[in-house]
């Protein structure tokens, strides 16, 4: 088990991020619209993850194993660096940190505007879509996650465990709080999950294009560190740039990142 | 039809690639050339994704603060 605790905690603070976002669209959907036909739509999407899980965890365990290092430490490593590149651009204030609460009122004011209508035995058609894609979208970097370090670790079982743990935690705070979590410190979580993305994507990647690490496994207990410190560096130095850009042009208004792009996760 | 697999490939692009096609083209091709001088020159480049990595974001970050990208 102690062995497996890495993987278990990666996983589960991934997981949790992603069901931060899905309880807020769901919170947004339930208590504008419907709960029944809210609902309906998480089931929908969670039985969907659920099949892709079943379907493709223990068919890419069948993989050779170089071959399954290769593609997943290529896909984890681009995976994790799209992370932290959105993670530091929030951190030096170049993008708007996500909001769930800003995210939560734009949901709500949408599902106040849409019309009621009942199609395929559901209730409310907007409600379950709104709540199905919120659920699915979310869901598929956990499910990306999960498949992957699981597969490559050989510990499917692990991986689903520290997925469900974060589900089920980040549920029931969401049912005890009602209302979204907005002081969950995402960016700084989605900054460690994107460390550990790249770390692992490194690591297994090199050792299937034919590298041996020195120090075999022990190599990772460099890599997340260096790959954590140089993060910081770049958040530092960019934040550093931004700060003295602000003041050189203070007298005039500056178009940034967070005006153009708008918050995205 | 067409439409629903070009929104299909477009999700899946997004979802994989996301903001900077650089970083991946950058990730994949240290891959190919780690396996080139492992398998071809017998050099152990243990060292050359990692570098590859942080040059890649290094530049991406860079492209997005000057508005490249």
């Amino acid at each position: 088990m102690t062995a497996a605790l890495p993987l278990v905690l990666t996983v589960f603070v991934a997981c949790a991020v992603e069901a931060v976002e899905a309880l807020t669209i769901v919170l947004a959907a339930g208590l504008t619209r419907e709960w029944r036909s809210t609902f309906q739509g998480m089931a929908a999407a969670l039985l969907v993850l659920a099949a892709i899980v079943a379907v493709l965890g223990p068919t890419i365990t069948l993989l050779p194993l170089t071959a399954l290092r290769l593609v997943v430490g290529a896909l984890l490593a681009i995976f994790g660096l799209q992370w932290l590149r959105k993670a530091i651009l929030r951190a030096a204030g170049y993008k708007a940190l996500h909001d769930e609460a800003s995210a939560y009122l734009r949901e709500v004011a949408a599902a106040k505007a849409a019309p009621v209508s009942p199609r395929r035995g559901v209730g409310d058609w907007y409600a379950f879509t709104l709540s199905f894609k919120g659920v699915l979208l979310e869901g598929l970097e956990v499910v990306f996650i999960v498949i992957t370090f699981g597969a490559n670790q050989h510990n499917l079982g692990a991986a689903v465990v520290g997925a469900a743990i974060a589900v089920v935690v980040v549920t029931v705070t969401g049912i005890v709080v009602r209302a979204p979590l907005a002081k969950v410190p995402e960016n700084a979580m989605k900054f460690a999950v994107g460390i550990m993305l790249t770390s692992f994507g490194t690591f297994w990647g090199a050792e299937g294009a034919g590298v041996r690490w020195p120090g075999g496994d022990a190599a990772l207990l460099v890599i997340v560190p260096v790959v954590a410190a140089v993060s910081l560096s770049y958040a530092a130095w960019l934040r550093r740039a931004h700060q003295l850009g602000g003041v050189a042009s203070a007298s005039q208004p500056q178009t940034t990142w967070s005006e153009t792009e708008g918050v995205t996760s | 039809m067409l439409r629903a697999l070009k929104s299909f490939g477009a999700f899946w692009y997004d979802f994989v690639v996301g903001d900077d096609w650089h970083v991946a083209a950058i990730v994949v091709f240290a891959l190919a050339v780690t396996a080139l001088l492992t398998h071809a020159a017998g050099v152990n480049a243990w060292w050359l994704l990692p570098l590859a990595a942080f040059a890649a974001l290094a530049w991406s970050l860079r492209r997005a603060t000057s508005g490249k990208s």
